[in-house]
């Protein structure tokens, strides 16, 4: 009932956005009978619109490719489409770690960026067989030599055997097929021992409920089996067990190195976390597999609807998204700016952005974020220690004995006529340069960074600077005591809590000129002077004053169209609606959204 | 919120009728009013028929009322044949009571073909004219597409206060170019010539017209804000001393010569709008209607001829809808409006949080009366203090 272990390869495929891994999986699907033509859209595995249209998976899916190999052999394999973005990073690694074996796909027309280098690094951790292709090499551009060079002098993999391939064309894909055959081992697994699986991700789905993926080690996992979830404790009784091919199809069980989905009365996916191991319930195994992380957010921020009446609906879709993502969070937050929202936990800023964006797209709301703000530990004189998720909420500073800061470490790999001004935006960022090698014309470049400037507009600065082509990712490092200082900014003399930011003290008043410059081009002239301050405790360090409006009447209302007047009056009212109150100043929406987007140039 | 169950008398007894005459000889590139140039062939008496059956709809609509005021406006009702325009008023008079001190003002061009016929409509009942003068130096005249110069429009007024006991005239400024010390010189003149009224209005660029194009296009070097306040400050300075304060936020006149047909918009009495493009604010079963007639001149003539009106928007306005016009049209007088009636009319009372706000940073003013109006200080940004009372 069970596929034999020998016949069974599972591979995940490692590349970085746009290097063409989605449209591989797809050609690989299909060029195995896992669709029909009529069934092929683009993108098979990337369901989420937003997923398509950025060409990046969120959510690891798996599909089961049934292949008749040169040897005349029949193999299932068993491809995790894993997410690619280093906010993901543990569930890469699990969804990694239920694998053997990887295709490193790098595009011959580009070579190697920062996010294939991040991937490739995880899947060598979890100890996988790497098998090279070069895709696009149909392209004029492309120049395999090159990136062959490259991929051995940057990655160190042996590359003379790399597949060479265009997944557009089908060009060198059954090759793809015979690799993962030949050159992937086969999964380890003892069918007789008891049930240990691993949890690799899940989703809720509007029919089934909650999905989960998992990845059988030993023993075998059937329809009806009570099975226990050794984090939680939590026993379920199975629905459902099965495969995608990548239609769901139930099988009734999954043995030792098989990769499929189980179904349970499972309410949430907070019920389920990535990572944990799933055991019979009567007999189960001796010890969880190891690696196992709950989820932790990394970067926070604060969600506030533009139409206060929208809160309510903005809570309902929040359950509903935490419903499919665990790894997200939020508690009710009150700003004196902005009114309620929620104050938002995510694993890095690319979730921060999906989240944001499937909130306005999906559920339909118009959104203010706050600035990104990472977890700082603030470390109080009595001995107590606060993990500080909003600046608003920093305590008196003279009970404060010191603050420390998340710092990451951050790879950028760029061709080198954009490396200086790259180099001095990391200096400015307060970075520690560990290292620096080049590539050909492209320089790599290591840096240990604080991340809180990174959340701070870096990568847009990063992308513009080097006009799109340097590559970015991190890791998480670990925390260190900086001189951070609470930046607050005052409009009319009252703070605005929603601008305030722990910025470090070097920093500090240039950070807040920028943002008095900014707020004084945003904020509308009002029937009196306005005072924009920017202020480190009770000192000002940077002060702009909006002028009162001198000049607005209509000058003429002809021949009684008192119509045309209020309609613009109508208009006035409108817009008022949409500006925030504070104090007597009204803010509008747009300033709050664009003081929080503000660059440094 | 409907007036539906109004318990409250929503007029002031203020009635006056709007005619609007749409063509003009040429059409000026500042101008956004409904105005049309017409070409060929045209049968004015066709048209004066129009407007009487029109106005025949409107006396089964609003009967029994008493006219204080009527005004001809355009385009160019100085284009018109004084016949017609005696038609229109002895139709108005057969209709309603028209009082006998009624104003009866009709907008003229001080070009002299039109100025030799301000006798004929002296006769035809017409007892005021407000001449569109714009300006009194050639090189702004011409470049607002004027047709008369400032010879003949000098003229013109002169002829006007020799036939008509009141007349009035326009000036544009605040115009591209233009310095204070020019206008200060200009004003000075209009003044000297000025007998009651003089109505002063700031160029504002319009959509639609051949000034926003040349705006768009950074052809028109227009005032800045802060210039354009010192030029209405600079206004109000040398008007109020030559014993010709503003009423309204652009008309001043000496006492007792305000206009009151502009005064009836202003005070949000009742009127009616007949011809093409006309507004008018009718109490019918006391409810208010906002009305407004075909815009474009031979299809508003074809609507009467098959219906017997031109309307083409008959709105009853919301109690709040109301509350807004009696509020933006009542500032904008010296008076200033009663806040009773605006609660009257609206239903609800104005902030007295936001009125103290306004009070204290000298922006607004409770008349001994009880009425509030707009300071000298506030009336420069009416529209802002307006749209912060409204909300």
């Amino acid at each position: 009932m069970t596929t034999p272990l020998k016949k069974i390869r599972n591979f995940s495929i490692v590349a970085h956005i746009d290097h063409g891994k989605s449209t591989l999986a797809d050609r690989l699907i299909q060029m195995t009978g896992g669709l029909s033509a009529r069934e092929m859209s683009e993108q098979v595995l990337d369901s989420m619109d937003i997923e398509k249209e950025r060409g990046i998976t969120i959510k690891a899916q798996t599909v089961r490719l049934s292949y008749k190999a040169n040897d005349g052999e029949t193999y299932v394999l068993n491809l995790i489409d894993t997410p690619g973005h280093v906010d993901f990073a543990y569930e890469v690694n699990r969804s990694l770690a239920a694998c053997e074996g990887s295709l490193l796909v790098v595009d011959a027309s580009q070579g190697v960026e920062a996010q294939t280098l991040a991937n490739v690094y995880q899947a060598m951790e979890v100890d996988h067989e790497i098998v090279p292709v070069l895709n696009k090499v149909d392209l004029p551009a492309a120049d395999v030599e090159r990136v062959k060079t490259q991929i051995e002098d940057v990655i160190g993999l042996d590359a003379s055997e790399a597949v060479e391939i265009s997944a557009k064309t089908g060009l060198g894909v059954e090759d793809v097929l015979e690799a993962i055959v030949t050159r992937l081992p086969p999964p380890k697994g003892d069918v007789d021992a008891p049930l240990k699986a691993m949890l690799v991700d899940s989703w809720y789905d509007a029919y089934l409920g909650v999905v989960v993926l998992v990845r059988v080690i030993d023993g075998a996992i059937k329809k009806g089996q009570k099975v226990r979830m050794m984090a939680t404790g939590a026993v379920y009784d199975l629905d459902r067990v099965g495969v995608f091919t990548p239609k769901l199809v139930q099988t009734g069980a999954l043995g030792p190195g098989e990769i499929g989905f189980i179904t349970a009365s499972i309410k949430e996916v907070a019920d389920t976390n990535v990572g944990d191991t799933i055991t019979d319930d009567k007999n189960p195994c001796a010890q969880a597999l190891e690696g196992f992380k709950p989820a932790q957010p990394v970067v926070f921020c604060g969600l506030f609807p533009v139409d206060a009446n929208d809160f309510e609906d903005l809570r309902a879709a929040m359950g509903r998204l935490r419903l499919n993502d665990a790894s997200f969070s939020y508690e009710m937050e009150t700003s004196a700016a902005l009114g309620f929202g929620f104050r938002c936990g995510f694993l890095g800023l690319l979730h921060l952005e999906i989240i944001q964006e499937r909130l306005s797209r999906e559920f339909n709301l118009d959104l203010i974020a706050t600035a990104p703000s990472v977890v700082y530990e603030i470390f109080m004189n009595d001995g107590s220690t606060i993990a500080l998720h909003n600046p608003a909420d920093l305590p008196d500073v003279v009970k404060i004995d010191h603050i420390r800061e998340p710092w990451i470490k951050a790879t950028i790999l760029t061709p080198d006529e954009y490396l200086g001004p790259i180099l001095k935006l990391c200096q400015d960022r307060r970075g520690i340069q560990t290292n620096l090698t080049y590539v050909g014309n492209r320089a790599m470049v290591e840096y240990q960074l604080p991340l809180n400037e990174v959340v701070f507009d870096f990568y847009d600065r990063l992308k513009s600077i080097s006009r799109g082509y340097a590559s970015f990712d991190y890791t998480l490092d670990e925390y260190r005591e900086g001189d951070l200082v609470k930046l607050a900014v005052l409009v009319n003399s009252e703070p605005v809590d929603a601008l305030a930011m722990l910025v470090h003290r070097s920093a500090a008043e240039a950070r807040g000129r920028v943002m008095c410059e900014k707020l004084k081009e945003l904020i509308p002239n009002h029937l009196f002077k306005i005072p924009i301050q920017a202020a480190i405790g009770g000192r000002v360090v940077a002060r702009e004053t909006i002028s009162a409006l001198r000049k607005d009447v209509t000058a003429k209302c002809y021949g009684g169209d008192a119509t045309r007047k209020r309609k613009l009056l109508d208009k006035q009212k409108a817009g008022k609606k949409r500006m925030r109150q504070f104090g007597k100043v009204e803010i509008p929406q747009e300033a709050f959204i664009k003081a929080l987007k503000m660059g440094d140039s | 919120m409907t007036s539906e169950s109004a318990p409250v008398e929503r007029g002031n007894g203020l009635f006056g009728i709007y005619v609007h005459w749409p063509f003009c000889a040429a059409k000026c590139p500042y101008c956004d009013f409904n105005s049309h140039v017409h070409h060929g062939a045209f049968d004015e008496e066709q048209f004066t028929q129009a407007y009487l059956k029109e106005l025949a709809h409107f006396a089964a609509l609003v009967p029994g009322r008493t006219v204080n005021s009527v005004f001809f406006g355009g385009g160019t009702p100085s284009l018109m044949d004084p016949v017609s325009v005696e038609k229109i008023i002895d139709c108005i008079a057969g209709h309603w009571n028209l009082s006998s001190g009624a104003e009866i003002t009709l907008e003229a061009n001080p070009t002299s073909v039109e100025a030799a016929r301000f006798k004929a409509y002296h006769n035809a009942g017409v007892n005021r004219v407000s001449l569109g003068v714009q300006s009194l130096r050639p090189e702004p005249l011409a470049a607002l597409g004027r047709m008369h110069t400032v010879e003949e429009a000098k003229l013109a007024v002169g002829i006007a206060q020799s036939v008509f006991d009141r007349s009035s005239f326009d000036l544009i400024y605040a115009r591209p170019h233009q310095t204070l010390d020019e206008w200060r010189d200009e004003l000075g003149e209009a003044l000297n010539m000025a007998v009651g009224h003089l109505s002063l209005y700031q160029l504002t660029i319009e959509q639609g017209t051949r000034y926003f194009d040349l705006r768009a296009a950074g052809k028109l070097p227009m005032p800045d804000a802060d210039l354009s306040a010192d030029f209405y400050e600079l206004t109000q300075e040398i008007c109020t001393r030559a014993g010709m304060p503003a009423y309204e936020i652009s008309n001043h006149a000496r006492h007792g010569e305000e206009s009151e047909h502009n005064l009836l918009y202003w005070r949000y009495g009742e009127y009616i709008g007949i011809g093409a493009g006309a507004h008018g604010r009718l109490l019918i079963d006391n409810v208010r209607h906002a009305t407004a007639t075909e815009k474009l001149p031979q299809k508003w003539a074809k609507l009467v001829a098959v219906n017997g009106h031109g309307l083409i928007t008959n709105d009853r306005l919301t109690w709040e809808e109301e509350g807004d016009e009696c509020l933006l049209m009542g500032l904008r007088l010296r008076e200033g409006i009663d806040p009773e009636r605006y609660h009257q009319l609206s239903g609800r009372k104005l902030a007295a949080a936001q009125i103290e706000d306004l009070t204290k940073i000298g922006f607004l003013q409770t008349l001994a009366n009880g009425n509030l109006r707009v300071t000298d200080k506030g009336w420069p940004v009416l529209d802002a203090v307006v749209a912060d009372l409204a909300m």
